[in-house]
């Protein structure tokens, strides 16, 4: 509303010097808001299930008494589990009530964090790195093999209702860039055809090999060791004179 | 988080306002714990060289080895762990301070130091340890390889680091995505557990101690240190004020130390073999191994434990590869994360890699991640990209770095086409000066170091670019308007 009285603003007075500054409405990928939909309303029920309730109590062991509020973000994760990967506001309603907390309290977690993910998603969650590491090796390449192989535009499900991708910050594997993530895993040193590779076998619901795809195991340089080419010494190597008795 | 306490040793600014005393009460002490672990060293090493693998301490770096305890043991970890703990506290605090470990997050605060303002008598609260497994940094990796393939390293470390402040629980706080690393890393705590290695009477030493893993959920900010408190709390991640310092009131209300994890896992090689081997690495002041990431456009992208002080020329040589297209090929570096100022390669050919060599070369050692850019690369493209993630990343607590970082976005993605006026790159200085410095944590003050990087050394691309632009298209709409 406000950026569009902005822009009606300047096509008026073009020589105003200085146009209304507002925050962007979107700092987040996406809205803060909860809008009632029928896949995501408050009188959907929600439960967790039997072995999801013993996880929970092993959760909420490890935060002292008076701080079981700690368990909050390991609660939303396994609610966001099983509720198939993305968040209900039921299964918040139900954190809330395990946590005994108002309601808003988990709200203010849910839209903070970008892993919470609070629309119906894909059963295949691509989130394509394109932070400056992985831009420098050609992340935007693999983000377009990725989006024509899915036909799912950024931010979206695709048609099929499989796919959903996104576009994300730093992911923590730069020296393996360019690098996606689906659900869980991470898929390494990837070319285009890597890209369209993992999609045609996510399309079939088979399992892509995780991990570097360049022909190294993890991290090490390609092409033959420059380090830790020896064998590993054993215990007591090099141990001071203060600990020999 | 890359340069989160950099700002506490590095500059004592007026404006830092209510902290500024205490600011410089910190550089004091830094300087004086600096001069007692240089007592200790030797003396007049003038640059790193590579080391002999028998002086790694990440022997499992690359995952070729099993990663499991038996394994493990058998490569040396949890070796004479109960004679280290009964040594007492204030032993191990004297190791780490002779061993002069700054810490590898970003910041390089002396660790012995940070874990001696933990040896308060205590006042009936329990002490905790949380390590920051929240790596978030672009272009940093190196956590990632430690928690998935040597993970024990971390979970002894824990112990002594616990041992040596006190603390009767750790928690380490790993990043949401990192799904894989924080199951081995649980495996290998509850391969401790069974072992009786942790938990009650940990190792047969008469202390009890636990490690709990807490998973966050994506946000860059829960790096730094109070901000991922509150996360463990179960809150949303924004810094807290400080002081009080987390040393005082830290996780549920009770004293904490916050670690980074490669600070947390040398500790337990420190301790076996004494700081004083620690501490004949690398220059004076900057001592000990490091964990070298090294990505962007090198031939052999790769994570490298070096020795502190090692040429950046030599380190990318010989490990990586080599730049793409050779030496000459080569445009800028950035040394330490993205947090830190980009370095053009005539400052590359004889930089060394740590702490003082790099704010000499008026750039940061951070967190060790050098990203390599060839002459094909769009810089100006490169640093807005590194200032969307800032934007998308900032928690919004403070309004210099909330507003501030999005103008920034805005005006340097005009530039990346030109359209813009050479006047708004003294604008945008400026922003990036009143983003730095005046917000509750660093990280408007990383968002803005990038920013000076490039204006800095690419002053006339940027004008190159604005006047290519007024030829095609015209004065640009900012011209117009200035």
């Amino acid at each position: 509303m406000l950026s569009s009285l902005r822009t009606g603003v300047q096509g008026v007075l073009r020589a105003a010097s200085r146009s209304i500054q507002t925050s962007s409405a979107l700092q987040h990928d996406s809205l803060f808001v909860h809008r009632d939909t029928p896949q995501d309303n408050p009188d959907i029920p929600f439960e967790f299930s039997e072995a999801n309730k013993k996880r929970i109590d092993a959760l909420l062991g490890i935060y002292p008494e008076g701080h079981k509020r700690g368990a909050m973000i390991p609660l939303l994760d396994l609610a966001q589990r099983q509720s198939g990967g993305w968040l209900p506001i039921s299964a918040m309603h139900k954190v809330a009530e395990i946590l005994n907390l108002p309601r808003m309290r988990v709200y203010e977690v849910a839209t903070f964090y970008t892993m919470f993910i609070r629309r119906p998603i894909g059963k295949y969650h691509i989130q394509v790195c394109t932070t400056t590491p992985c831009w420098l090796r050609g992340s935007d390449a693999i983000l377009k093999a990725l989006t024509e192989g899915t036909q799912c535009h950024v931010g979206g499900n695709s048609p099929c209702g499989k796919f959903s991708i996104s576009e994300v910050e730093c992911l923590g594997a730069c020296v393996n860039a360019p690098m996606v993530q689906v659900n869980d895993d991470y898929y390494e040193d990837l070319t285009v055809d890597d890209a369209k590779e993992i999609v045609e076998k996510l399309k079939k619901d088979e399992k892509p090999k995780p991990g570097p795809r360049s022909g190294r195991f993890a991290s090490e340089p390609l092409g033959g060791l420059t380090s830790l080419t020896e064998e590993p010494t054993g215990p007591g190597y090099g141990l001071q004179d203060g600990l020999k008795s | 988080m890359a340069g989160v306490l950099a700002r506490v040793i590095q500059r004592t600014k007026p404006q830092l306002g209510i902290i500024g005393p205490l600011v410089s009460v910190g550089n004091g002490n830094v300087a004086v714990v600096r001069f007692q672990s240089a007592d200790a060293a030797p003396k007049g090493k003038q640059c790193g060289a590579p080391i002999s693998d028998c002086d790694r301490i990440f022997t499992n770096l690359y995952g070729r080895h099993d990663w499991r305890l038996k394994a493990a043991m058998a490569r040396g970890d949890w070796y004479m762990t109960k004679e280290i703990l009964l040594k007492g506290n204030d032993w191990i605090v004297n190791e780490l301070k002779v061993s002069g470990l700054r810490g590898r997050g970003g910041a390089g605060f002396p660790t012995g130091m940070k874990w001696s303002f933990m040896q308060k008598p205590s006042d009936g609260r329990p002490k905790y340890l949380v390590v920051n497994a929240d790596e978030g940094e672009p272009g940093t990796c190196k956590d990632r390889e430690i928690m998935r393939h040597d993970p024990h390293k971390l979970v002894e470390g824990c112990l002594i680091a616990g041992r040596a402040i006190g603390a009767i629980a750790a928690y380490i706080y790993i990043r949401g995505e990192f799904y894989n690393e924080a199951s081995n890393l649980q495996v290998a705590i509850a391969e401790a557990y069974q072992a009786g290695l942790i938990g009650k009477n940990a190792c047969g030493s008469g202390y009890d101690f636990d490690v709990y893993v807490h998973r966050g959920a994506g946000a860059y900010i829960c790096g730094e240190e109070t901000a991922l408190i509150e996360s463990i709390e179960g809150k949303q991640g924004k810094p807290r004020l400080k002081p009080p310092f987390p040393a005082d009131i830290g996780l549920f209300g009770c004293p904490t130390t916050v670690n980074n994890v490669e600070t947390i896992s040398v500790s337990p090689t420190i301790c076996r073999r004494g700081g004083a081997w620690f501490a004949s690495f690398g220059r004076l002041r900057n001592h000990g191994t490091k964990l070298y990431n090294i990505s962007g456009h090198v031939n052999t992208p790769c994570t490298v434990e070096e020795e502190m002080s090692i040429p950046l020329k030599e380190l990318i040589e010989r490990h990586a590869g080599g730049v793409i297209g050779g030496w000459d090929n080569l445009l800028a570096i950035i040394p330490g994360g993205s947090s830190t100022p980009l370095i053009p390669k005539s400052v590359c050919e004889t930089v060394l890699m740590d702490f003082d060599a790099l704010v000499a070369a008026q750039s940061a050692f951070g967190t060790a991640a050098i990203i390599v850019m060839d002459k094909s690369t769009d810089i100006v493209k490169a640093i807005a990209r590194l200032i969307m993630f800032y934007k998308h990343e900032s928690c919004g607590q403070c309004t210099p770095c909330r507003e501030g970082v999005s103008w920034m976005n805005k005006i340097i993605y005009r530039m990346i086409d030109g359209n813009a006026s050479p006047k708004e790159i003294d604008m945008l200085w400026e922003i990036s000066k009143q983003i730095e410095g005046h917000t509750i944590c660093a990280l408007g003050d990383g968002a803005a170091w990038p920013i000076q990087g490039l204006i800095r050394h690419f002053r006339p691309e940027l004008e190159r670019r604005m006047a290519a632009y007024a030829c095609a298209c015209g004065p640009s709409k900012a011209e117009r308007l200035y």
